[in-house]
């Protein structure tokens, strides 16, 4: 009975120590945003121009439908990451929206308005090639999709196969394109590269094979590159080798037919392969007979085919980007030529005449700190008056969608790098003016300079300062109060950004994968800058360092990031001020040499910046920044400066430690034989954790103290063997300093992905168990002993005995995303940790739960020590979702960041979504409750302290009664 | 370690010659481990160290290691004295703060033959070599394989470890090394423990199913409380309409 008491008293603690959120309180201390990623493919529904949606695909295997109005989704369906979900095609009919994903694997008709899925089916094995809509006596019933070796052909109501048919030489011809001009039959393209085009024709009814020829082509090389049909049945293909343009009428030529450019009186860039550019508005009908052609970088060209002819309607040079847009008969041509440094210009022109139409100029504002435009989507619609009127939406190189209404107005942007964010680092918000004006006014270098009479002045002044600052607020606040509720806006600019009262609000710095650098305000989620870093790699890894905060007025803040090339290892830095994103003046060294590692050292330069040491591949080291004052400061403390380097493809990690002249020396080895295992990851502990209680106290009210080295770093390997019996990950704690192998673990029957999180005296890690098929948590906690060896400092190179090791391990019913451990700002708060689950949770699961010492017998010891009876199993408790319904999707990474509160840590979780949001892992201890009564405490401290005054005075008078009687 | 040293020697030098000269082996893979247990084969890799003034390493033969593979591999420990050139500049060093510095070759333990043993490079350790000397050169060498026998990684810690800046006066005290030394593989961690828990669940049932208090009906446990709580409510009922009906006349 009493240990059946003991267990509901301990749920009771622990569940009251995670404090879920009341409903009043959604979206108050968080906040949710949603992405799609890189657009592929866009559509807007042309239904009517009431219409207000706009269907994407994109790289992240995302589906989604915008809002035109304020750019936000209506629906999105998130797909498997990698090839199986990737899009292939999407093709547009009516209110019917049909997609090829994974490969050709699926064919999905969505119904657009509001995201249904119509019907799905399982196409037949193949790689998908190409996919049109097949239409027959103006109407569209038929999707074509061609694959390596066959062609199907479905019913757009159901997806019901219609007919399905080997393509002929299919080992030969590299069958590329499948066209219909809607009259009942079905044309296949494949080319023989260098060769000629092969060309089938199927009947659209039964697919009968009605003609099937071929074509000289030897310059060709691929169709969907530099091939359209254009007109009735026209296929043209350009050429850049002999500058020409060759044309083959589909229904009866037998050869094709070519026309040099220059015959038309155009010329081609030279190096610069002529693009063509075509439009079908219609799939029941054949192409348009105009369309444009690409003969340079900046110069298109809109021609027309008339009667075997073609004519140039029109030169646009410059001109960056054109798209065709239909809408009911009439066709048009936007086209976006450059304007001035700051500024494009889009206009309409007729594509039939190539004329432009009046008042159909826009102006598309190009942001200094953004990419240049890459696409260009053209919403068209009839007014009224039977004009055209149009929107447009612009793709840039960093990846931002823009909507842009006429004349210029833009409407909203998308910011869709951050779908794909890599980093990112919390900074704190500076003092606002009047305090940094206070700050350097008291400043000590100021008191020295100054004499008497100028620090009055200073003073005077600074209170002015304030006292005006006092009174603009006051001002706002009444002009507020007269305004309705709704009326009043929280603008976040840079301006009015400063530090609160408890640090809650702090910059996010964020990293995206394009390249593009973003600063949020983490209370709102308003970006308030960004900036785009045009030329990064391909494949480049970022890391991203504080180097000075803002606590060092009236010195700037200044972050670095660490740009790195993955397959030279060549790098740069970029040194910014992570307030308002601007790049610093300070010149980063130039770093011919490929870079091994950075570390940052408590170390700072005169001007407080933290000194970055940068090892190349010849185990040079550089510093940055590097005045006088650094070198000094680095030869002074060379000898105990020692980092580590980990060459996971021979399996190896050695130790160095920097000499005087900046060189310098190996001093330990650790060698893991790569024919076994590979070193997957090396997880070391964060720098700004602050580790408060030095020991725990047992039952016996001994303390058994932790092993804290803060130089532990923690190594995951994998067993090269994937056999399910045979395979293993091993977990070695080896001191970073000494190369001392504290502790060599191995799970047997195990494999990764592994999940580790390393922090105080312990590590946490997370694995796949191939013997049992499920995830499990294991957890290791070192400890001195009851008695630690140096209890002032701790020394790697003085530690000669090893720590007592404690591993236990659980049954987590779920797979996990990522993992990382909460951070407060001393360290007093318990742990939790922050899982990012597959499903879009975000769990916090306090770190009680993962404890080596929790006992399978249940003593009095074990009580008295609050620990928590062994179960096997962890379980997942709803209440523990600190994200309630906001599913994060696809979570990559979580970030925790203390706050000025001890009880609250910021969190921010980043995959295709970003969310942000306050966790308090012992409850909010320091803080008063939201509903906190302060009318009755104060009430009632009053009347007990009037009482007080009055029972006082009535006993004088009474005791002065008593003494005259 | 030191005590039986002597006897180590002439046993593994034996032990040599018979496996050196024991060239047609054979064994079929699966019972190497039996084989060699039974066997009690060794094979012996030089122990280096190095300790200049400039830190540039040279390394020199401080000893022999004589490793002994099998499921508990283990290790002996043959070295020689340092010699006097040798203690001086140990000393000079150590006044320079410079480093003690000690490597082994990589090595399999658990193959059969020489050629398969050895592999390319070598694993390093330090020690600060004022620790060396302010201990009297009594170091703790621990060798560490992975799960297969590869020796991956080797440390050394001096007992104290730390350097106060004493003066060793006595030259005889850096004569002889004081070694403790040990070959450490893997430990195999813990799985989730289920069989105990579930033991422990079913104990706690035929716990409760033996007690016989435990297993009563809930009324057959408070019939008490509820035949009390009955009682309470009618007398309660049949007190109040007397009272109310005086409420009421007055």
């Amino acid at each position: 009975m009493a240990k059946l008491i003991w267990l509901c008293l301990n749920f009771v603690i622990l569940c009251s120590t995670v404090g879920a959120v009341f409903e009043d309180q959604v979206g108050k201390f968080d906040w949710r945003q949603q992405y799609v990623g890189k657009v592929l493919f866009s559509n807007f529904d042309a239904q009517s121009q009431s219409s207000k949606k706009v269907i994407v695909a994109t790289e992240n295997n995302v589906f989604a439908s915008l809002n035109i109005r304020t750019g936000e989704l209506f629906w999105r369906h998130v797909d498997a990451i990698g090839p199986e979900g990737k899009i292939d095609a999407l093709l547009h009919h009516g209110q019917d929206a049909l997609l090829v994903v994974g490969d050709g694997r699926l064919l999905r008709s969505w119904e657009i308005n509001i995201g249904g899925l119509n019907w799905e089916i399982v196409l037949d094995s193949g790689s998908f090639q190409s996919a049109c809509l097949i239409g027959q006596q103006d109407i569209v019933k038929h999707v074509a999709v061609l694959k390596k070796t066959a062609i199907s052909l479905h019913y757009l109501s159901n997806g019901h196969q219609k007919w399905i048919e080997n393509l002929p030489e299919s080992e030969t011809v590299d069958y590329q394109s499948v066209y219909s001009g809607g009259n009942g039959e079905v044309y296949v393209l494949g080319i023989v590269p260098h060769s000629h085009i092969a060309i089938v024709v199927y009947s659209l009814d039964d697919g009968e094979i009605i003609r099937q020829f071929s074509v000289e082509a030897p310059w060709l090389s691929n169709i969907q590159a530099s091939c359209a049909v254009i007109g009735e049945g026209m296929l043209t293909c350009a050429d850049s080798a002999t500058v020409s343009l060759y044309m083959l009428d589909l229904e009866s030529q037998t050869e094709m037919s070519q026309i040099p450019l220059q015959s038309l009186g155009l010329e081609v860039t030279p190096g610069f392969q002529p693009v063509l550019r075509s439009t079908q508005p219609n799939a029941a009908r054949p192409p348009l007979s105009e369309f444009f052609l690409q003969v340079g970088p900046e110069q298109h060209l809109l021609l027309q085919l008339n009667d075997g002819q073609i004519v140039t309607l029109r030169d646009f040079n410059p001109a960056l980007l054109v798209s065709f847009a239909t809408t009911g008969e009439k066709t048009i041509a936007a086209v976006m030529s450059p304007k001035n440094t700051t500024a494009c210009s889009v206009n309409l022109f007729s594509a039939e005449t190539g004329r432009r139409l009046l008042d159909t100029t826009l102006i598309f504002p190009l942001d200094p700190n953004g990419g240049k435009p890459e696409e260009l989507y053209v919403q068209a619609f009839l007014k009224k008056d039977d004009s055209v009127g149009y929107r447009i939406m612009v793709q840039t190189e960093d990846h931002t969608l823009t909507f842009i209404q006429q004349p210029g107005r833009v409407m909203w942007t998308r910011e869709e790098a951050l779908s794909d964010v890599v980093t990112m680092e919390m900074v704190d918000l500076p003092l606002t003016g009047t305090q940094a004006e206070l700050e350097g006014e008291f400043g000590k270098k100021a008191a020295i300079q100054d004499g008497l009479f100028s620090m009055v002045l200073k003073r005077l002044s600074s209170q002015l300062i304030l006292l005006q600052a006092w009174i603009s607020h006051l001002w706002k606040l009444f002009y507020d109060a007269r305004k309705p509720r709704s009326q009043v806006k929280n603008e976040v600019t840079i301006e009015n950004l400063s530090r609160d009262e408890f640090n809650l609000q702090k910059m996010m710095v964020m990293v995206t994968a394009s390249g593009k650098l973003f600063g949020i305000d983490s209370k709102t989620g308003t970006i308030v800058w960004r900036h785009y870093l045009d030329n990064i790699p391909a494949n480049a890894a970022f890391k991203l360092m504080v180097q000075r905060t803002t606590a060092h007025f009236p010195h700037p803040p200044q972050c670095t990031l660490l740009i790195k090339d993955k397959d030279t290892g060549l790098a740069t830095l970029h040194v910014f001020n992570p307030i308002f994103g601007k790049k610093s003046h300070v010149t980063p060294p130039a770093m011919p040499q490929p870079i091994l590692q950075s570390l940052m050292l408590p170390v700072m330069d005169q001007d407080y910046a933290k000194v970055l040491l940068l090892v190349d591949d010849q185990y040079k080291v550089s510093a940055f920044p590097s005045t006088k004052n650094v070198l000094q400061q680095l030869q002074e403390i060379a000898s105990t400066i020692f980092f580590y380097l980990v060459d996971s493809s021979q399996g190896r990690l050695s130790g160095y430690r920097l000499r005087t002249d900046l060189s310098t020396e190996l001093i330990w080895e650790v060698v893991v034989p790569t024919e076994v295992q590979k070193i997957v990851s090396v997880k070391g502990k964060r720098p700004n954790e602050h580790v408060h209680s030095q020991g725990r106290v047992m039952g016996d009210r001994s303390v058994l103290y932790k092993y804290l080295n803060p130089n532990l770093l923690a190594v995951v390997t994998e067993s090269t063997d994937t056999h399910p019996e045979r395979s293993f990950m091993g977990i070695l704690l080896i001191d970073g300093v000494t190369g001392r192998i504290i502790h060599e673990a191995v799970q047997r029957k195990a494999k990764g992905p592994v999940h580790i999180v390393h922090s105080e005296n312990w590590v946490v890690y997370e694995y796949w168990s191939t013997k049992s098929r499920r995830n499990e948590f294991s957890v290791i906690e070192l400890y001195e002993g009851t008695e630690l060896y140096n209890s002032t400092v701790f020394s790697s190179l003085d530690r000669p005995h090893a720590p007592q090791v404690l591993q236990q391990s659980y049954i987590f019913p779920s797979s996990i995303s990522t993992m990382e451990a909460t951070l407060t700002e001393k360290g007093i708060t318990s742990r939790h940790l922050l899982i990012g689950l597959p499903s879009g949770g975000i769990l916090s699961l306090p770190k009680m739960f993962l404890d080596p010492r929790r006992p399978e017998i249940v003593t009095e010891q074990s009580r008295e020590e609050n620990l928590i009876p062994y179960a096997p199993e962890l379980l997942i408790r709803s209440e523990w979702f600190i994200n309630y319904n906001q599913t994060v999707t696809r979570v990559r990474g979580i970030y925790t960041a203390p706050s000025g509160l001890e009880s609250t840590c910021l969190v921010v979780a980043y995959g295709l979504d970003i969310y942000q949001t306050r966790v308090y892992p012992s409850k909010q201890f320091d803080v008063l409750k939201d509903d906190y009564d302060y009318m009755l405490i104060s009430s009632v401290l009053l009347a007990l302290f009037f009482a007080t005054m009055i029972s006082k005075r009535l006993a004088e008078v009474k005791l002065l009664n008593r003494a005259w009687r | 370690m030191a005590l039986p040293l002597t006897f180590n020697i002439a046993l593994f030098y034996t032990l040599f010659v018979v496996l050196f000269t024991d060239v047609v082996f054979c064994n079929n893979g699966r019972r190497v481990g039996d084989v060699m247990d039974t066997e009690f084969g060794g094979f012996s890799v030089p122990l280096e160290h190095s300790f200049e003034v400039d830190d540039v390493a040279q390394f020199r033969v401080r000893g022999a290691l004589v490793l002994k593979a099998g499921r508990e591999p283990s290790v002996a420990l043959t070295q020689n004295q340092l010699s006097e050139e040798d203690r001086a500049k140990l000393k000079e060093v150590a006044a320079v703060d410079g480093l003690y510095r000690i490597r082994v070759p990589r090595v399999l333990l658990q193959a059969d033959r020489q050629t398969e043993r050895q592999l390319e490079g070598y694993l390093t350790a330090f020690v600060r070599a004022c620790a060396m000397v302010e201990s009297h050169l009594s170091d703790v060498i621990s060798l560490h394989t992975d799960v297969s026998g590869y020796l991956i990684g080797v440390s050394i810690v001096t007992l104290p470890g730390a350097c106060r800046g004493t003066e060793v006066e006595d030259e005889v005290d850096l004569e002889v090394f004081n070694t403790t030394l040990s070959v450490m593989g893997p430990v195999n961690a813990p799985g989730p423990e289920t069989a105990l828990f579930l033991e422990r669940m079913e104990m706690e049932t035929e716990k409760k199913g033996k007690n016989p208090q435990e297993q009563k009906s809930f009324f057959a446990k408070y019939w008490y409380l509820i035949l009390g709580g009955a009682i309470f409510l009618v007398v309660s009922s049949a007190a109040q309409p007397p009272a109310g009906g005086g409420s009421e006349q007055s």
